[in-house]
């Protein structure tokens, strides 16, 4: 069956975990023994209807404070598809969560309070959105309820969000602004009684429409060795393979291959995997490479087709997201992860931090705090694949890891 | 004619490749091995990640003492026909040096125990990365943890301050006496092992499928009468019934279901028709609402 991964997005208490909760329910996630933990819980809080964003908020702190925390991975299906929900914190302060759960999904659910309106939250969860590349946007205008469901207030939320994708200039391939009330299950996943003047699809419905391909799949074969397979020595049988996985594009054998870095070249004898031999792979296959000559391969390398070798560079342009509490210091040293390979890397100059509505604003600053978004210069120990984010989904980012700490600090994306 | 295409379940792809992940990553991984049906998985996720070579690691097997004996059995099988490295600690030795207590009473069991023997073997053999079954939609606590899972010195997890995890990009860098603990299967479903088993003709222990068992029961659940590990009040009456485990750890925590699957498709039937969660069935999450994050906290898988 068909999946989906898909994050959620908002500002806080904007209503994400009962949404999520809420779907669950509606499509019988629920088991028994769940429901009665959530009704059991919702009891000693004194409500008298269950609170579903119990089914979500699954840490002690969370269900103290009634805020998300942490992302929290949730399952479910319906006929057609599996979904796998990322539903992430809402709290600037746990911007960097959000960022997980959204860097692993192909689709976000955005949601706006329909008593609040669009908020600085909802800007910067887009903004994250759109840096990520998900183009497959969800807008949910929630608690429809506490406006009495009145269209005039969504008309006029509907022009704020259509404003905001303007500001960003965010072309999304796919979106749905839908009125909704978690609380009581209105347009989720059944048309609403309530709001008899919305005819566009339920939240469900609209889910059910997004497309579950992999946006990588049409990005070209990059194989990223993650090690080298090489069994002690029988006297029979001497087998070298380069252990890793496809992401982009497709390989058969017989394909005249470039190794990077060091640009020799080879060619595919077989492809194995678990003591079978196979003609042909697809985009996030993970297998074994043999190629017909032995050639300096190690983790950290990656094959590529003979007719299409992307860049190399110890100098990159990227996007990049600060995550830690710590401040970034240009040029003190970091290690940057893109794929299996690690180089060392020093951010040389900041050029322009995101600031108010999201655009790009010309700085000299040496430092960026939590949650700031920057352009910026990478000087590199070694030189890696210098790709576009936009153009290749995998070799176009990477993470940036603290030599001190060992805490991943920051994600970048290429801009090249 | 070159038609022979390599297609691949994407949940196979994403375990293999984060346990390919480890054994590069790190210098003494460890693969938690329980007998149940998750950490089987595993197993034959690294057999076909590493083939053909061997796994590069060992597994490690805590016993509770408390195992059923179809676990032992099954376990030992394997590592033979598979040529595994086992390593074994027993929570009987920690209880013998007075390290943890035992549990006494209607509920006791040792399952909480075992977070003692596990970080003295994490101890004891240096193991940097320990790979475990769990599963993100078994419990409300584990939804939460990365893929990656830090550990501090004392084994405990830090909720509120877990890694950024971004796209695949997996970071193992750790401080000396930290470890990380590993969850290739993160991402799968109870029904997405069952279908994977299916699908690779796994074999699994005879506990798995319907069989005729002495049974009592207690709190609307069904335990296996053995008295020498499950406690048993007088009025509590042993009954034969036929029955299966849908989950396996310790006898003492772990439930029976009535059930006449005895085949890896009538037992996706009966789950798919089953309004109860998996680990509805284990009595060690049950205690309280917060009974595994409390559990992880303390050094737990
Ligand atoms: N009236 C009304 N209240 C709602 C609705 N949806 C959610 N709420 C309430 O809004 C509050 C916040 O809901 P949550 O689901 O915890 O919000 P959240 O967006 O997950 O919050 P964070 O994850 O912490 O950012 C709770 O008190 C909910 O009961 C709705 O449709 N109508």
């Amino acid at each position: 069956m068909e999946v989906l991964k898909i994050a959620t997005a908002g500002s806080v208490d904007d209503g994400k975990s009962t949404l999520i909760g809420r779907l669950l329910y509606e499509t019988n996630s629920l088991t028994q023994d769940k429901l009665d933990a959530i009704w059991k819980s919702s009891k000693s809080k004194g409500y008298d209807y269950p609170d579903l964003s119990l089914a979500t908020d699954g840490l002690v702190a969370e269900r103290e404070q009634g805020i998300t925390i942490d992302v929290a991975h949730i399952y479910f299906s319906t006929e057609n598809r599996r979904y796998i929900v990322a539903d992430s914190p809402g709290h600037v302060e746990y911007t960097r969560n959000m960022i997980t759960g959204t860097s692993t999904s192909q689709a976000s659910i955005v949601l706006i309070d329909a008593s609040k309106g669009v908020k600085e939250q909802t800007a910067r969860h887009l903004f994250i959105n759109k840096t990520l590349g998900i183009q497959q946007l969800i807008f949910a205008v929630n608690k429809m309820d506490l406006i009495s469901y009145n269209e005039d207030v969504f008309l006029k939320i509907c022009a704020e969000i259509k404003n905001l994708l303007l500001t960003q200039g965010i072309k999304s391939t796919h979106s749905f602004i839908i009125p909704v009330s978690a609380l009581y299950g209105e347009a989720i996943a059944h048309p609403s009684e309530q709001m008899a003047w919305y005819s566009g699809p339920t939240l469900l419905k609209a889910m059910e429409s997004l497309s579950t391909s992999d946006p990588a799949a049409n990005n070209k074969a990059r194989f990223t060795v993650q090690s080298v397979i090489r069994p002690e020595a029988s006297k029979t049988y001497d087998f070298r393979g380069y252990a890793g996985r496809l992401n982009g594009g497709n390989l058969q054998k017989g394909d005249h291959l470039t190794i990077l870095p060091g640009l020799q070249s080879a060619t595919i004898s077989d492809i194995h995997f678990f003591n079978q031999s196979y003609d042909k792979i697809q985009s996030g296959t993970s297998c074994t490479l043999l190629l017909d000559k032995d050639v300096d391969i190690s983790r950290g390398s990656v094959l590529v087709r003979t007719d299409d070798v992307p860049e190399l560079s110890r100098q990159i342009n990227a996007t990049l997201c600060w995550l830690d509490s710590n401040q970034l210091q240009v040029n003190r040293k970091y290690y940057l992860q893109q794929g299996t390979k690690t180089v060392q890397a020093k951010v040389k100059s900041v050029d322009a931090v995101y600031g108010i509505d999201f655009r790009p604003e010309a700085s000299n600053t040496d430092q960026l705090e939590l949650n700031e978004v920057a352009e910026v210069q990478i000087a590199l120990s070694d030189p890696i694949i210098n790709e576009d984010f936009t153009q290749h989904r995998s070799t176009g980012r990477f993470v940036l890891i603290d030599a001190i700490t060992n805490n991943t600090v920051g994600l970048g994306l290429i801009r090249n | 004619m070159l038609n022979k295409t390599l297609v691949q379940n994407p949940l196979e792809s994403e375990g293999i490749y984060i346990i390919r992940e480890v054994a590069a990553q790190f210098n003494n991984p460890v693969l938690l091995f329980s007998g149940g049906k998750d950490s089987i998985t595993l197993v034959h996720l690294a057999r076909k990640a590493f083939a053909p070579g061997r796994i590069p690691f060992p597994l490690l097997h805590i016993d509770t003492g408390h195992n059923f004996k179809e676990t032992i059995t099954f376990r030992d099988a394997l590592v033979e026909k598979y040529n595994l490295e086992l390593i074994v600690r027993h929570v009987q030795d920690n209880i013998d040096r007075g390290d943890v207590i035992e549990e006494k009473g209607k509920y006791a069991s040792r399952n909480g125990l075992q977070t003692q023997t596990l970080l003295d073997a994490i101890e004891e053999f240096k193991f940097d990365a320990c790979i475990g079954g769990a599963r993100r939609d078994e419990e409300k606590a584990r939804a939460k943890e990365r893929i990656f899972s830090v550990r501090d010195d004392f084994g405990q997890w830090n909720e509120k301050k877990q890694r950024p995890e971004l796209f695949d990009l997996l970071n193992g860098r750790i401080h000396l006496g930290e470890n990380v603990r590993v969850f290739p299967i993160s991402n799968w479903t109870e029904l997405d092992v069952w279908n994977y088993i299916e699908q690779e003709n796994i074999e699994l222990p005879s506990l798995y499928f319907a069989h005729w068992r002495d049974t009592f029961e207690r709190d609307g659940l069904i335990w296996t009468a053995d008295d020498s590990i499950v406690y048993r009040e007088t009025d509590e009456t042993i009954t034969k019934r036929h029955v299966r485990f849908r989950t396996i750890g310790d006898m003492s925590c772990t439930a029976a279901v009535e059930s006449s699957a005895s085949n890896i498709q009538e037992v996706i039937q009966e789950i798919a028709e089953s309004g109860i969660s998996e680990r509805g069935a284990r009595i060690d999450d049950k205690r309280s609402e917060a009974a595994m994050e409390l559990r992880k906290q303390q050094g737990y898988f």
